[in-house]
């Protein structure tokens, strides 16, 4: 009997696997739209949109299975709790992501001249804060005495994004931008705090994970 | 037949006692986290206290013999019977207490009645165990904890793999436990009458059962309804009460306690440390309780911990004091009666 148990925990292990995959996959198609959106290169940026939701659909699918698989196989009850909220918590995160794409899509707003820069570097550390929690739930699996190394670095680029969010707003609501409608403004406010949300939700999430090891120590 | 029955009944119940409540010791954490069913706990229990009792139960209770050879099977149940009083009345009054301290107690009490000298010696050796079995427990767990934090370290498993082995690793310190505890346990619910009843040996085909082994096997069956019956609950409480630690801490607590209670149980690993000229450990039956006490300040200290309970010590220690103290004069006095109201000899 042990060996079928066993291989079942070894299919939830790949599923596992698989869906952090998918929220990286996410992230760096995340970064990768954004980018090409504000380099204006409009075209592309349409023709993959759909990449996104693809992602996202895909990663539903696996969180849907793993939710079922932690309830019928064997997991002790404290662990399996932990495991389910992470794995929530981190869902939000591609729904996140899918969402402040398709809306860029809808609304089309305007990226000022001489902010790209800053846009992109917002885009890149809060991929990045993904990309830094994605390893840091992986440590927690495979390795746990790597969790906190990545929960600092999680930490870093969320206070990095929280930086740029805050440059970005001043930039918009000063006289540099003046010529900007007010309406187009809190457009960009906006946008601006969805596209740092991603990097919140992560440090959210790597909090739960620097607890749930905690509570792995024997 | 009726009257044997009736004497054995008082043995029957502190075994039924042990039952309920030494079984959380094993599955307490494990049950009351949810980590394994009640009915699997259970089921492991019942089969390898019995298989305890059985194969290793002779050991202690031949130290038991030694102490002081209860003579008549009226004397042996009043023996029984006070260590089962003082045994109820303690716990009501929520001292720790142990079904071992308290049979030691019921047998100085009949010593002392009927003017046989007690064997210092034995009782040196026996208090001598009592004491040191919650240190060596503490000991053992100290390192496990380090050898399994090595390995952990090392090993890089799969948390899910390391759930899967840790539940399994709990079943089966858990088997292990059970056997240890009917192996050291079942002296202080059957070790009174051993040496009274005469009963033929029962040949199976390639198994020869004892007069004595029938009796543990009673005994053992005594300790399982007690599982059964009464255990769920104390699991529950202690599983509650104990959840700061850790599952692979709960495994290391079990084993190291188990382990400590098999050293003061099994002949077979004294023979072997004389053999190898180390020095054994007596046939003690000692508490399981106090070991996995031991066992948890040990792996408190491993930690780093520098909290020493020390009002749990000192509850240990009046353990170690009161409750032989107390079932000695509960054994003394209805010995008393025994022989003068109910005219039955007892010496």
């Amino acid at each position: 009997m042990p060996h079928i148990l066993f291989g079942r925990s070894k299919e939830l292990e790949i599923e596992i696997t698989e869906y952090l995959d998918l929220v990286n996959q996410g992230a760096l198609t995340f970064k990768r739209d954004l980018k090409r959106y504000v380099q204006k290169d409009f075209e592309l940026f349409e023709e993959s949109l759909t990449d996104i939701k693809k992602i996202e659909n895909n990663a539903d699918e696996h969180q849907k299975d793993i939710k079922y698989k932690l309830y019928k196989y064997m997991l002790i009850p404290e662990s399996r709790a932990d495991v389910l909220n992470i794995i929530e918590e981190i869902d939000t995160i591609t729904d996140l992501a899918k969402e402040v794409i398709y809306e860029i899509s809808i609304e089309k707003p305007v990226i000022p001249a001489g902010l790209e820069s800053d846009f992109l570097e917002l885009v890149e550390n809060s991929a990045e804060a993904v990309d830094m929690l994605v390893k840091c739930v992986r440590a927690f699996f495979e390795e746990i005495s790597q969790v906190n190394d990545y929960v600092n670095k999680v930490h870093f680029y969320e206070h990095q994004a929280d930086k740029n969010e805050e440059r970005l707003k001043r930039k918009i609501f000063s006289d540099q931008c003046e010529e900007i409608e007010i309406a187009y403004k809190l457009q960009l406010r906006y946008f601006i705090e969805e596209i740092a949300a991603l990097s919140d939700q992560a440090e959210m999430v790597s909090e739960d994970v620097s607890v749930a090891a905690v509570k792995r120590r024997i | 037949m009726i009257e044997v029955i009736i004497y054995l009944s008082s043995g029957l119940f502190l075994g039924w006692s042990l039952g309920a409540n030494d079984a959380a010791n094993i599955f307490g954490t494990a049950v009351g986290s949810k980590m394994v069913k009640f009915s699997t706990a259970a089921l492991i229990m019942t089969i390898f206290v019995i298989l305890g009792s059985v194969v290793s139960g002779a050991g202690a209770s031949h130290t038991l013999g030694a102490l002081g050879q209860v003579g008549t099977l009226p004397a042996a149940f009043v023996v029984a019977f006070a260590a089962a009083v003082a045994v109820s009345w303690m716990t009501k009054l929520s001292l720790p207490v142990s079904t071992s301290h308290s049979i030691v107690g019921g047998i100085i009490g009949w010593n002392l009645y009927s003017g046989y000298a007690t064997d210092l010696s034995v009782l040196r050796e026996i208090v001598g165990a009592w004491i040191f079995s919650p240190v060596l427990s503490a000991f053992f767990a100290v390192v496990l904890y380090f050898a399994f934090r090595k390995w952990l370290n090392n090993a890089r498993v799969h948390l899910l793999q390391l759930d899967f082995y840790t539940r399994w690793g709990l079943l089966i310190v858990g088997a292990f436990g059970a056997y240890s505890l009917g192996a050291n346990n079942i002296a202080n619910v059957m070790g009174v009458f051993t040496g009274i009843m005469e009963i033929p040996a029962y040949n199976l085909s390639i198994f020869s059962f004892s007069g004595a082994q029938q009796l543990f096997l009673l005994g053992g069956i005594a300790i399982s309804v007690g599982v059964v019956t009464y255990s769920k609950r104390v699991m529950l409480t202690v599983g509650s009460n104990i959840m700061d630690i850790s599952p692979i801490g709960a495994f290391i607590v079990v084993l190291a306690s188990s382990t400590t209670l098999f050293v003061f149980a099994s002949a077979g690993l004294k023979d072997f440390l004389i053999m190898l000229g180390l020095p054994s450990f007596p046939l003690v039956p000692v508490s399981s309780s106090q070991a996995v006490v031991g066992a948890v300040l040990g792996l408190g200290l491993a930690k780093g911990g520098r909290n020493i309970n020390f009002k749990l010590l000192g509850k240990i220690g009046v353990g170690w004091i009161l409750t032989p103290i107390t079932a000695a004069v509960i054994s003394f006095i209805l010995l008393f009666f025994m022989q003068n109201v109910f005219i039955r000899s007892v010496v």
